[in-house]
C-alpha cells in the first residue's frame, strides 16, 4: 500500500520500533532559543551529560530580544537573565549560537530555513510550537517541551507515537490580492482550532504548488493554530530552487543525491489519509479574525458575526466572550473597525516577501494619523536584505517604525506591547487575550491587509486604497 | 537520576489536605532558569509563619514528608518536585496524589508513596509526638516501616524498576545506544549539519 509524505519521512527516521511502544525517532535538526532551553541544559549538567550531536544543534535569541537600542544592556532583568543563561549554556556545552547583533540572529523559524538547514525529508524539533513552519520543505517538524529538549540534547532521538494524517487539498487559482495568510486563516476557521488535533496536515493541490517557499512557510506555521502536531508540503522544484546555494545546502554530488532523495518525498497516489479537507482556492478572499482565537475569522468584506448564529453552544459562548473582550458589536462591518497599531513581523509573516508586499502598499502613502505601524524583520538577515532594497526607507517615509529582528509584538515578551484596550492588525499567528500585551485586542491579517490598514486606519485590503500614491 | 532502593529518615508531618503546586512553589519562582535553588520557595507563604512545621528546629534535616490527601493538585509545574527535592525530601507519603504531580515526581526520582489514610494518621501521631522517630521507605520490599507501623504500598512495576535502577527517560533511551549509533552510521552524507565537520 502507498504511503503518505509524513509516513515516508517518519519511517526513514525510526531508530527502534517495538510493539506497543512509541517509535524512537532520530532527530536531524534541533533548534534552540532562550525560553525553553535553560532547564534542559541544567538537567544535562546535573546528570553529567553532554550534547550528543553538536553538529545537529543550533541556537538563536529571539523571544526576549529588544527591537530598539540593541547595543544597550537589556532593561528587563528576567529577559536579560534568560538571554545570558542561553549564552552561558551554549558556551559551556559548545552549541553554535547566534546572539543579538549577529547577522544570523532572528526568530528561530526564520533562521533555520534561511541558512538552508531546514531540508526536505528531515526531522526538525524545537521547544516552540511554531516549529511546524519547517514542514513547508517536506520536513517533519514538531514543537516539543523542555524535558523533550533535554532528551534530544542528550540522545538526538525522541520517543514518539505516530500521529494520523490529514490531507488539505486546495485546488484552483487564488484570486488577486489573496495570500497564503488568508488561505490558512480560512482553513483554521473551516476546521476549527481543534480540527487538526492528533494529525499531521499535508497541504496539497494546484494552489499550494503555485506558492513560493515563503508563502508555504506561512501556511505550515499556522498548522498549530488548527491544533495539528505538524504541517507539511511535498518538496518540488520551488523547494530545490530556494535551497540551492544556501549556506548549509548540500553541494556538488551530494546535492544531486539529495535532490534524487527529495524527489521521492511525495504521498503515493494510492496512499490513504485518515481525513481529508477540500478547499476551492477561487472561493477565498482577504481574511481577518474578529475574535480571540485564530478560528474566529471571516472575510474582510463581511460583518462581525452574531454569536446567536452559532449552533454549537460552546462556539456561541466563545463568540460572546470574544466580542466582549474585543469591544465589538455583532453586525458591525469588519472594514469599520479602527485600529491603533499595525504589526508586521513574526515567524508567520516576517520574511522578505512579506516586507516587500507591505512596503509595496505603503510606498508613497502615509500611515494614518493616530496609528502606529511597527515593522520587525523576522531575522537580522531579512532586515539587511530589506535595507539593501530600500524597504526600510519606504516604511520610514510612510511614518512606520523600522525595528530590529525578533519575536517582538507577536507575544510581547520584550517591550513591544499593546496597552490595555489597544487594538492591532497583526501579521502574527495568535490573537489570544493579552497575547500582545495585557488587555490588547488583536486582529490577525496578511501583510497586505496590515499595510492597507495602516494607511486607512481601519481594517482594509489593498483594493480599498483608491488614492494614487505620491511619486508613482 | 539517583537510584532509590530504601531510605530511612526523620519526617515532617504536614496535616493539610489539597496542597496544590502553587502552595508548594509559588508562580513567581517559575522565572528561574535552573532546576535547583528552589528550596527557599518551598511552601514559601506558609514558612513566613514561625509556627509552621517546616520552621521548627527539630524538623531540620527531615527527608520524608507525610502529607494530607490530594497532595500536588493544580498546575502541572515540575518545579514543585524540584523544590521538594532541593529542600532535601526523598519521599512523600499521602493517601492521594494528583496524577500529574505523581507522574512528575516518579520521573524525577522523588518517591511518592500511596498509603491508606489510617496509616498516614498513625505516622502523623508517631512523628508529632516524637520528632526523632524515623520512617523507612523500602522500595525493594514495597513497604513503609516505623515504630509500630508496617504497611505495604503499591507501585507499578515499570516505575519501580526505573526508580530502583535510577533510570530517567534519557537513561532508558541511552540503553538503545547501539541502535542509535547504527542509525547514525547509516545517515546519508547530504543531511544538514550546523557545524563544519
Ligand atoms: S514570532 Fe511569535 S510565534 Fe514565532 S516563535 Fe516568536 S513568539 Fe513564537
Amino acid at each position: 500500500m502507498g504511503r503518505t509524505l509524513a509516513e515516508k519521512v517518519w519511517d526513514d527516521h525510526v531508530v527502534r520500533r517495538a510493539e506497543g511502544e512509541p517509535d524512537l525517532l532520530f532527530i536531524d535538526l534541533h533548534l534552540l532559543h532562550e525560553v525553553t532551553s535553560p532547564q534542559a541544559f541544567d538537567g544535562l549538567r546535573k546528570a553529567g551529560r553532554a550534547v550528543r550531536r553538536l553538529d545537529l544543534t543550533i541556537a538563536t535569541e529571539d523571544h526576549n530580544t529588544p527591537t530598539l537600542d540593541i547595543d544597550k544592556p537589556i532593561a528587563d532583568p528576567v529577559s536579560r537573565v534568560q538571554l545570558e543563561t542561553l549564552r552561558k549554556n551554549c558556551a559551556d556545552f559548545g552549541v553554535r549560537l547566534h546572539s543579538l547583533g549577529d547577522v544570523e540572529q532572528g526568530v528561530v523559524h526564520v533562521v533555520g530555513p534561511q541558512l538552508g538547514l531546514t531540508q526536505p525529508g528531515t526531522t526538525v524539533v524545537c521547544g516552540d510550537s511554531h516549529t511546524s513552519t519547517h514542514g513547508a520543505f517536506g520536513a517533519l517538524a514538531f514543537g516539543i517541551g523542555t524535558s523533550q529538549v533535554e532528551h534530544v540534547l542528550a540522545t538526538q532521538t525522541l520517543p514518539m507515537a505516530r500521529p494520523r494524517t490529514m490531507a488539505i487539498t486546495v485546488d484552483g487559482e487564488l484570486p488577486d490580492g489573496v495570500t497564503a495568510k488568508d488561505l490558512i486563516l480560512a482553513v483554521i476557521t473551516k476546521i476549527g482550532t481543534g480540527g487538526g488535533q492528533g494529525y499531521i496536515l499535508e497541504y496539497r493541490g494546484s494552489a499550494i504548488e503555485k506558492l513560493s517557499m515563503e508563502a508555504r512557510m506561512t501556511i505550515c506555521n499556522m498548522s498549530i493554530e488548527a491544533g495539528a502536531r505538524a504541517g507539511m508540503i511535498a518538496p518540488d522544484e520551488t523547494t530545490f530552487a530556494y535551497l540551492k546555494g544556501r549556506a548549509h545546502a548540500p553541494e556538488g554530488q551530494e546535492w544531486d543525491e539529495a535532490v534524487a532523495y527529495w524527489k521521492t518525498l511525495r504521498s503515493d497516489d494510492d496512499a490513504t489519509f485518515d481525513a481529508e479537507v477540500v478547499i476551492d482556492a477561487a472561493d477565498l478572499a482577504p481574511f481577518v479574525t474578529w475574535g480571540t482565537n485564530p478560528g474566529q475569522g471571516a472575510p474582510l468584506s463581511s460583518r462581525v458575526p452574531d454569536p446567536a448564529s452559532f449552533e454549537d453552544p460552546s462556539a456561541r459562548y466563545a463568540a460572546e466572550k470574544a466580542l466582549e473582550y474585543m469591544g465589538l458589536r455583532a453586525g458591525q462591518a469588519l472594514r469599520d473597525i479602527k485600529v491603533d497599531t499595525v504589526f508586521v513581523g513574526s515567524c508567520t509573516n516576517g520574511r522578505i516577501e512579506d516586507l516587500r508586499a507591505a512596503a509595496g502598499i505603503v510606498k508613497g502613502r502615509k500611515v494614518a494619523d493616530g496609528v502606529r505601524m511597527l515593522v520587525v524583520p523576522g531575522s537580522a538577515r531579512v532586515g539587511l536584505q530589506a535595507v539593501e532594497e530600500g524597504l526600510d526607507t519606504v516604511f520610514k517615509e510612510a511614518g512606520a517604525e523600522w525595528r530590529h529582528a525578533g519575536c517582538s509584538m507577536c507575544l510581547g515578551m520584550n517591550p513591544d506591547q499593546l496597552a490595555p484596550g489597544e487594538r492591532s492588525a497583526s501579521t502574527s499567528n495568535r490573537n489570544f487575550e493579552g497575547r500582545q500585551g495585557k488587555g490588547g485586542r488583536t486582529h490577525l491579517v496578511s501583510p497586505q491587509v496590515a499595510a492597507a490598514t495602516a494607511v486607512t486606519g481601519t481594517l482594509a485590503s489593498p483594493a480599498d486604497l483608491t488614492d494614487v500614491p505620491a511619486g508613482v | 537520576m539517583e537510584a532509590f532502593t530504601t531510605h530511612t529518615g526523620r519526617a515532617v508531618p504536614l496535616r493539610r489536605s489539597n496542597v496544590d503546586t502553587d502552595q508548594i512553589i509559588p508562580a513567581h519562582w517559575l522565572k528561574k532558569v535552573t532546576r535547583d535553588g528552589f528550596e527557599d520557595g518551598l511552601f514559601e507563604a506558609w514558612r513566613k509563619d514561625p509556627e509552621f512545621v517546616l520552621n521548627k528546629p527539630e524538623r531540620a534535616g527531615a527527608t520524608v514528608l507525610v502529607a494530607g490527601p490530594d497532595f500536588g493538585t493544580g498546575s502541572s509545574r515540575e518545579h514543585a518536585v524540584w523544590a521538594l527535592q532541593n529542600y532535601g525530601f526523598k519521599a512523600v507519603i499521602s493517601s492521594r496524589f494528583a496524577d500529574i504531580f505523581r507522574g512528575n515526581s516518579l520521573k524525577n526520582g522523588l518517591l511518592t508513596v500511596l498509603l491508606d489514610q489510617e496509616v498516614v494518621d498513625a505516622l502523623w501521631e508517631l512523628t508529632e509526638s516524637d520528632p526523632t522517630a524515623e520512617i523507612t521507605v523500602d522500595l525493594q520490599d514495597r513497604e513503609v516501616r516505623a515504630a509500630g507501623v508496617t504497611a505495604p504500598f503499591e507501585l507499578d512495576e515499570n516505575s519501580r524498576w526505573r526508580l530502583l535502577n535510577g533510570l530517567d527517560d534519557i537513561s532508558i533511551t541511552l540503553r538503545e545506544e547501539e541502535a542509535i549509533a547504527a542509525y547514525e552510521s547509516g545517515r546519508p552524507a547530504f543531511k544538514p549539519r550546523t557545524l563544519p565537520v
